[in-house]
């Protein structure tokens, strides 16, 4: 179906600037395919199904809006726990910065340097994970993303790496576009966490392919960067062998704008997927977590937590979706989206998607708004805790489920202290 | 210790005069019950004297050794040294019940100007005064009053009291939904934090809770007054005869 006028104009106008990297011949086909991609989808606008309640506008914006730099004084995110760092900046890899890529276990390669290389395992995923994504439902920025990125990284686990794989977004000039593409290809019984932090940049379009393979497990942590006016768009897609795992969870706090989708196919029996998600903001903050799970093997488990503590004109929005095909018997599909408003101005839109072909299976979902309750907070008080203190325990207990997805008890952790330092200095 | 002044009390959003001029004196030391038919304005007292919502106060007051607590946020209240021990626990999923009660225990520390008490300290007293209390390893962990059974909630309460070492304990219909087994537990657990420098006011339908925690004096509330004062025997009295005798010889 051809596109409207309309929407051609403003796919060629946000092309313009960009050109093709060069690349090995494999490259260029998967980029120019993706490029295809892009331009038979064209840019969303707000009459998209998926985009009714995000604006579009300034992730379709030829140039990056500028994004002022946060001075935190807060330490990183992940930096007590020991782990190998790779380091970007507004985008761009900083060998320097970043710790020597050998780890036992994992292959780390610069996706700059894969690119060129004539034969690379990389061909076969590169874009494929991604392709399969956009039916449905379409992801435009992915398919931009996979076209137009020049670096990132391509990781293959091949066993159990002593400590985890560090993607760290620095964000240091005012206008940085960057876009990142990840690989990860988890072989067969290996074990990977990769964590992410940082915000990237002042517009920044990521994407990672993940690859579990059977009884393989994929652990996932990010915590993406505090800078109030940064933007970001971000897709994984995912596909899971028999047995195997995949486990993601993201701290959001602050943010002009933040699109997470995440794209999950249960391929193989009996694996699992959870996915989960803690956003908290407050005034100039818009967070979009648009999720889809398909599952199309037996006996397969997935959950969806996703919470968010909204105030002061800060908006949530939830599209999430369990899909369950036919003969995807035993299914066990859960789903829970919730916001927690602090104030009469916060909002909060969630569109729970149901669509179920097969008959022996136990799916649920549930999504709720509301506020902090009155009768807890009097409770804590009456025990002497002061209101905003008692408060701040309400709000991490409300996020407790989403942060409880995560498996590792110091990595939890960190992203408890940081979520109680956002709430000690958001106290109204 | 707590005086109680000529309290008179209406609900905020409605007109509806519920507290009509309730003069109490509880002496450090003592054990004062309160006893009434429903609707008589005793729960209403307990929630008014540890600050909760939706109460204005007309005229009259209360006040904590000798200061004024009307005025003061229920957290004030509680460093203060009052504490409520509440008919209804309320449930707090994703807090946990240690978490809670070195929060509350430390605030309140922290109000008074002392030190807060060490993760080890802590951790200590909590198990001895659990274990009183039949309070298991497991019910500590868990988030505060989340699938307790009636009786485990209201242990829990007592074992909140027996933290936070209030001066003033208002224990709210703590009889209610307690069998014999545990209102014993729950009995001797405030029989034991009984104390010279501390007083309890015990609200209660039943006298049977006053066989095992014994008051000094026991107050009979109708209409939103105290209607008359007496020995433990009043309760008795109210015991086998209920409240009808006793409301027309005051009216």
């Amino acid at each position: 179906m051809a596109l409207p006028q309309v929407k051609l104009d403003a796919t060629e106008a946000r092309l313009a600037p960009l050109t093709l990297p060069d690349g090995a011949v494999w490259a260029t086909k998967a980029r120019e395919e993706a490029l295809a991609r892009f331009r038979a989808m064209g840019v969303p606008t707000g009459r998209d199904e998926y985009w009714r309640f995000t604006k579009p506008d300034s992730l379709n914006a030829p140039e990056a809006p500028e994004a002022a730099l946060f001075e935190g004084d807060e330490n990183p995110a992940f930096c007590d726990i020991d782990r190998l760092s790779v380091v970007f900046r507004d985008g761009v890899f900083d060998a320097e910065a970043s710790d020597d890529l050998t780890l036992e276990g994992v292959e780390i390669a610069r996706l700059a340097d894969v690119m060129v290389q004539d034969i690379h395992w990389a061909k076969d995923l590169y874009g494929v994970l991604e392709a399969r994504g956009q039916d449905p439902v379409v992801r435009p920025f992915a398919a931009l993303n996979t076209a137009f990125a020049t670096d990132g990284v391509v990781v293959r686990v091949t066993g159990k790496p002593s400590k985890p794989l560090h993607f760290r977004y620095l964000h240091e000039k005012t206008d940085s576009d960057a876009i990142l593409h990840f690989l990860v290809k988890v072989e067969e019984g290996a074990d990977v966490t990769i964590l992410e932090g940082g915000p990237a940049a002042a517009r920044f379009n990521k994407c990672f392919e993940v690859d579990v393979a059977d009884r393989a497990a994929f652990h996932h942590v990010r915590s993406q960067g505090r800078d109030h006016e940064r933007r970001a768009v971000t897709h994984v897609f995912a596909r899971l062998g028999e047995e195997s795992t995949f486990k993601s969870f993201t701290l959001t706090a602050n943010g002009r704008l933040t699109r997470n989708e995440a794209f999950i196919e249960l391929t193989g029996d009996n694996a699992v997927a959870h996915i989960a998600g803690a956003a908290v903001g407050d005034g100039d903050f818009h967070h979009d977590d648009t999720v889809f799970i398909t599952h199309d093997a037996v006996n397969c488990e997935s959950r969806q937590v996703f919470k968010k503590v909204l105030k002061n004109g800060a908006v949530g929005t939830f599209q999430g979706k369990i899909l369950v095909k036919a003969g995807a018997q035993k299914t066990d599909g859960y789903q829970i989206s919730q916001s927690l408003l602090l104030d009469e101005d916060a909002q909060f839109l969630a569109k729970p998607e149901l669509e179920i072909y097969a008959d022996d299976v136990a799916c649920s979902h549930g999504s709720t708004s509301g506020a902090i309750d009155e009768e807890a907070l009097f409770y804590l008080r009456s025990r002497g805790v002061p209101e905003a203190e008692a408060q701040d325990l309400l709000v991490l207990a409300f996020l407790a489920e989403a942060i409880d997805e995560i498996e590792d008890e110091g990595i939890a952790e960190d992203m408890r202290t940081r979520l109680e330092g956002w709430l000690l200095r958001h106290r109204s | 210790m707590l005086k109680i002044n000529n309290l008179h009390v209406k609900l905020e959003e409605e007109d509806k005069q519920i507290l009509k001029g309730v003069d109490l004196e509880v002496p450090a030391g003592a054990v004062h019950a309160i006893m009434g038919p429903n609707g008589s304005g005793k729960s209403t007292l307990s929630y008014v004297l540890s600050g909760r919502d939706g109460y204005e106060v007309t005229e009259g007051g209360a006040a904590l050794e000798g200061e004024d607590i009307l005025e003061m946020e229920p957290e004030e209240r509680a460093a203060a040294g009052l504490f409520l021990a509440f008919q209804y626990p309320v449930e707090i999923p994703g807090v946990g019940n240690m978490t809670f009660l070195r929060t509350a225990l430390n605030a309140q520390r922290t109000a008074r100007g002392e030190e807060e008490l060490s993760a080890a300290d802590f951790l200590k007293v909590v198990r001895e005064k659990a274990k009183s209390l039949k309070i298991d390893a497991d019910m500590l962990k868990r988030p505060v009053n989340v699938g307790f059974s009636g009786g485990e909630k209201k242990r829990n309460e007592i074992l909140q009291m027996a933290m936070l070492e209030p001066k003033m304990c208002i224990l709210d219909e703590t009889d209610s939904g307690l069998d014999v087994d545990a209102m014993r537990l729950v009995s001797e657990g405030v029989n034991a934090l009984r104390d010279e420098g501390r007083a309890f006011l015990v609200i209660t339908h039943y006298q049977r809770l006053l066989d095992h925690i014994k008051p000094d004096v026991v107050h009979i509330m109708a209409d939103g007054r105290i209607v008359k004062s007496g020995g433990p025997e009043l309760a008795l009295e109210v015991e086998n005869n209920g409240y009808a005798d006793i409301l027309s010889e005051v009216a």
